[in-house]
């Protein structure tokens, strides 16, 4: 059944060479690019209905050799919990190319050829079991982003572009390294296969990598600009789906294939998410527009994702997994709901917002209901996930716990700011009353997010019992949390 | 009577197939009418490379086993005939984009006798066995080379460029010539295997004046790859010469210097590998830092992709330093990418030449992209194969060079390639930029009296396809790893290492 995981991998890429080659008129183009993500989405039940989650384990694989010499293959496959990162992933590509579509963007065949080659390069990193493919894919999904962010991007995209490359091929190119050496010094490519190193050199140059894309602390310069600067779409995929890939890394790399130096650096790297969570939450409460505040509560966010990972144990790894899906849902739903009030107001600055709740329920009610589960109220899925993080990361240390507790606090005072600024208060200078309210596209876009995350509050468990359960990932990582203990 | 060697005339058939294609396109100069000369020229010098190209093809089926002809002068082997597939390969795009260029009719069927007659050099060199055949091949290529670069009087820089190549590389060529003169002084042979049987047997490993007549063969031959630190030449003759001939000579030069260097190494100074290497791995340090650094402030696009081929020679010395199958298969491997990207990356300065009437800068490829399509996506996808991004050669030959590096035990070296391929990537991604990113409203030419005709200009074809050819190489070595690499391993196990 490898088959499946190479045509949700294929599919878009053979979508976008489909979009680039032959000059549709720009409708066509978003159209076939829609059906694409449509299907792509299809595959992925697909593949949710085949995957059997009581045996775990790597499944739906598929290996064929790609150069010998080296032992490099082509190796996809997918464990529980990436196959949640998947589906994360297909969701909201099709939801951002949705958007795209309604919204029109200029020179469409390029816009959306590279938003399907994006697809396909995130799938690809979530399946793939070489280091060398892995890293393949990691770099393909970077480029996209880099033209669709500097060719689409607002006013100050260049200095933006200019920052998210130096950045983020910074930590690829150390991670490029640690790959070499230790695909070298192992004898094979292969990620299934069992080794594990012990080198804090290699595990740093993973390390570099993801933490820049995810981003932590104090790795985060490029984030505000990319965030301000992308289309409203492009933020969502960014925010949602490609820092989740950082995440993957570290729970697929770092944590799995390098248990003693996790160990030696989990202080580390708790300490840094810790002052991320807590500085993104200020600088998120200060924020004076709205793609500041969901950027900066973006960089929160993995803070706190990053504590479930590390604190390398059941509770928190299940809960990481949980929010890594809750926050993609809810920061690709806000950023395309940033969207939707920019396209109407021109401008994200609270200063010049307000009162939009006033005759436009549909949009108030989306907010709201993203607002609210952002701020992981009882009962939300995101309170199921941070919770099973914050009791994660207090066996490690109730230190932890209680900087996750406080950020759960700045969580809900940022996140009641944006609303209030947004919906209530009076009218700003840039509402007008012809501003309308959600269009029937725009809520087919964001209903379906906003769906997505009221079914995983009735029943997070769908995700946490079918991540790592008898999962040779969740042994690895397991084994190596009760040897540290 | 002097007794006269067998010759192996199919082991020479890439040559003499050139050879007779420069001369029937000089025959042309001479008989045929002015107006038919360019498309006769170009039949015959693109006939000339494909024939060369079969030829090493069926050379490269039919030797398994090495063995030197014609009096051990020329070595007949794999390692050799897929190096001439390389040159034919990328004379062949050549001409593609010289048939684009907008050369005047007067000596445009020499111009294509000289590239024929420079791509016959560069395949008689892959081959040379010994120090006199080296020389010969070597100075065969560089004086066609020497003239191509000037023979385009009208051009801005054209002679200038001719000059300073024909006087630097004149001296690379002396001392080249000094240093096989100091290496038969010291051994007393000429063929590349007795030299090395000639230091084990006199055991000459440490003597003087063999090891200055290496250190001056590896300067020689470094001015042809334009290794730093005796690159100065290669900016200012890659903006001055013709753009077709630079595509040329930044692709087929640096494939047989290269090869070239590979070879004499380890067939005639094995005994001196602890000294070479580390030579190589020095100048390969010293091509890296120099080509990038220098390339980050280039404003000229010609400038700038000519220091980033310093680079790319420093990125595949690293290859040849290592002294091992794996490092002869990294080259052999490197090349075929390198030498599809530079002819391509070439030929698409080359149109927007046309377009502009004057050299390009960064600034005036401002909305290629949107404008030329292929060109502009090639363009993009060579710069990211220079950046070693996937999905291009480049990404697999820069893991085939690190690979050989960290299999010789020099992991410092694999993390200079690696830096250096991090401010490669500045570069490299500001001519995306400069592409796709500025819309063309910027391009401030003020040369509005250029003739700058709209449309698709004449023979405009032969350019695209020329192009394209160079994608489906650059991209399809990526994909096609296991074949390309187990031509490249039959071709590097035909060396002695």
């Amino acid at each position: 059944m490898g088959w499946l995981t190479t045509a949700m991998i294929l599919l878009p890429v053979g979508g976008a060479l489909l979009v680039w080659l032959i000059p549709w008129d720009s409708f066509t183009a978003g159209a076939i690019a829609l059906l694409v993500a449509l299907a792509e989405v299809g595959l992925w039940i697909e593949s949710l209905i085949r995957f059997d989650f009581g045996r775990g384990g790597l499944q739906l694989d598929q290996k064929t050799s790609w150069f010998s010499d080296l032992d490099v293959s082509y190796h996809v496959g997918l464990y529980g919990f990436s196959l949640w990162l998947v589906g994360l992933t297909v969701v909201v590509m099709a939801a951002a190319i949705a958007y795209a579509f309604w919204a029109g963007r200029s020179g469409s065949r390029a816009y959306f050829g590279l938003m399907l080659l994006l697809t396909g390069a995130v799938v690809g990193v979530f399946a793939a079991q070489d280091l060398l493919l892995f890293y393949v894919f990691w770099e393909a999904m970077l480029l996209p982003l880099y033209v669709l962010i500097g060719v689409w991007g607002g006013a100050g995209r260049l200095g933006a572009t200019i920052k998210f490359v130096i950045y983020t091929m910074a930590g690829s190119l150390l991670m490029l390294a640690a790959v070499i050496v230790l695909g070298l010094s192992q004898g094979t490519f292969d990620l299934a296969a069992a080794w594990q190193s012990s080198s804090d050199w290699l595990f740093l140059g993973f390390v570099a990598a993801f933490a820049v894309k995810a981003p932590l602390f104090p790795f985060h310069g490029w984030l505000p600009d990319a965030y301000r600067e992308s289309p409203p779409e492009v933020a969502a995929v960014l925010s949602g789906v490609v820092s989740k890939a950082a995440i993957y890394g570290f729970i697929r790399i770092a944590i799995a294939k390098f248990p003693e130096p996790t160990r030696d650096f989990r202080t580390v790297i708790l300490v840094l998410a810790a002052i991320g969570l807590v500085y993104g939450s200020l600088l998120a409460f200060r924020a004076p527009d709205l793609r500041g505040v969901i950027a900066y509560s973006s960089l929160a966010q993995l803070g706190l994702i990053t504590f479930g990972v590390f604190a390398v144990n059941d509770l928190g790894l299940d809960g990481a997994v949980l929010q890594m899906v809750n926050h993609g849902l809810i920061s690709a739903a806000l950023f395309l709901l940033a969207g939707g009030i920019e396209r109407r107001a021109a401008t994200g600055e609270f200063a010049r917002l307000g009162g939009f709740a006033r005759g436009r329920p549909m949009l108030a009610t989306l907010l709201m209901t993203t607002g609210v589960i952002a701020l992981a109220v009882p009962g939300s899925s995101a309170f199921a996930g941070e919770f099973a993080i914050l009791a994660g990361v207090f066996r490690v240390g109730w230190g932890y716990a209680l900087v996750g507790a406080i950020a759960i606090v700045l969580a809900a005072m940022y996140t009641l700011r944006l609303i209030s600024a947004v919906l209530h208060e009076r009218p700003g200078p840039s509402v007008t009353p012809e501003a309308l309210d959600l269009r029937p596209a725009e809520l087919g876009v964001l209903v379906p997010l906003v769906a997505c995350l009221l079914a995983l509050s009735v029943w997070p468990a769908a995700i946490t019992e079918r991540s790592f359960t008898n999962d040779r990932a969740g042994n690895d990582v397991r084994a190596q949390f009760e040897a540290s203990r | 009577m002097i007794p006269t060697p067998h010759v192996d005339w199919f082991a020479l058939a890439p040559e003499l197939v050139l050879l007779g294609a420069s001369a029937l396109a000089l025959l042309g100069a001479v008989l045929l009418p002015r107006e038919s000369r360019r498309e006769y020229g170009a039949l015959m010098a693109a006939l000339g490379f494909a024939g060369a190209f079969v030829y090493a093809i069926v050379i490269y089926v039919h030797s398994p086993d090495a063995h030197g002809v014609v009096a051990d002068a020329v070595r007949r082997d794999r390692f050799g005939a897929m190096s001439q597939a390389i040159v034919a390969g990328s004379g062949l795009l050549a001409v593609g984009v010289s048939y684009a260029e907008r050369m005047r009719d007067e000596h445009i069927a020499e111009y294509y006798s000289l590239l024929a007659a420079a791509g016959a050099g560069m395949c008689f060199l892959v081959t040379a066995n010994n120090l006199m055949t080296l020389f010969l091949g070597l100075e065969w290529f560089s004086i066609a080379l020497y003239i191509l670069c000037a023979i385009d009087r009208e051009l801005e820089g054209s002679l200038e460029a001719g000059l300073k190549y024909l006087i630097i590389g004149g001296f690379g060529s002396a001392v080249l010539l000094f240093g096989s003169a100091l290496v038969y002084g010291a051994t007393g042979e000429l063929a590349f295997e007795r030299i090395a049987g000639a230091i084990s047997a006199q055991s000459l490993t440490d003597d003087a004046m063999l090891v200055a007549g290496l250190a001056m063969l590896i300067a020689g031959l470094g001015f042809k790859a334009s290794a730093a630190p005796f690159h100065m030449w290669t900016p200012d003759v890659y903006e001055g010469a013709p753009t077709p001939v630079t595509a040329f000579m930044s692709a087929a030069t640096k494939v047989v210097a290269l090869v070239l260097t590979l070879r004499v190494l380890v067939t005639a100074f094995p005994q001196e590998a602890h000294l070479w290497t580390v030579a190589l791995a020095a100048i390969a340090c010293a091509s890296l830092a120099i080509g990038n650094l220098a390339a980050l402030v280039q404003s000229r696009v010609k400038r700038l992709l000519a220091y980033s081929s310093i680079s790319h020679a420093g990125f595949m010395l690293i290859a040849i330093s290592a002294d091992s199958p794996l490092g002869g298969r990294a080259l052999l491997y490197y090349l075929v990418p390198y030498a599809a990207m530079s002819v391509g990356a070439f030929a698409v300065v080359a149109a927007r030449e046309r377009e502009l009437a004057a050299p390009v800068t960064l600034d005036d490829l401002a909305g290629m992209g949107w404008e030329r399509p292929l060109l502009g996506i090639s363009m993009g996808i060579f710069m990211f194969g220079f950046a070693g991004l996937p999905p291009t050669g480049g990404f697999v030959g820069k893991l085939y060079v690190f690979s050989a590096a960290y299999r010789h035990g020099w992991t410092w070296l694999v993390i200079v390639g690696v830096a250096a391929t991090a401010v490669g990537l500045y570069y490299y991604l500001a001519v995306i930029r400069a592409m796709y990113m500025r819309p063309s409203a910027e391009l401030q030419l003020g040369r509005a009296a250029a003739p700058v005709a709209g449309g698709s200009p004449p023979r405009d074809g032969w350019l695209q396809t020329s192009v394209a050819l160079a994608l489906g190489v650059t991209v399809g070595s990526f994909f096609a790893v296991q074949p390309l690499i187990d031509v490249a391993r039959h071709a590097a196990a035909s060396l002695p290492f």
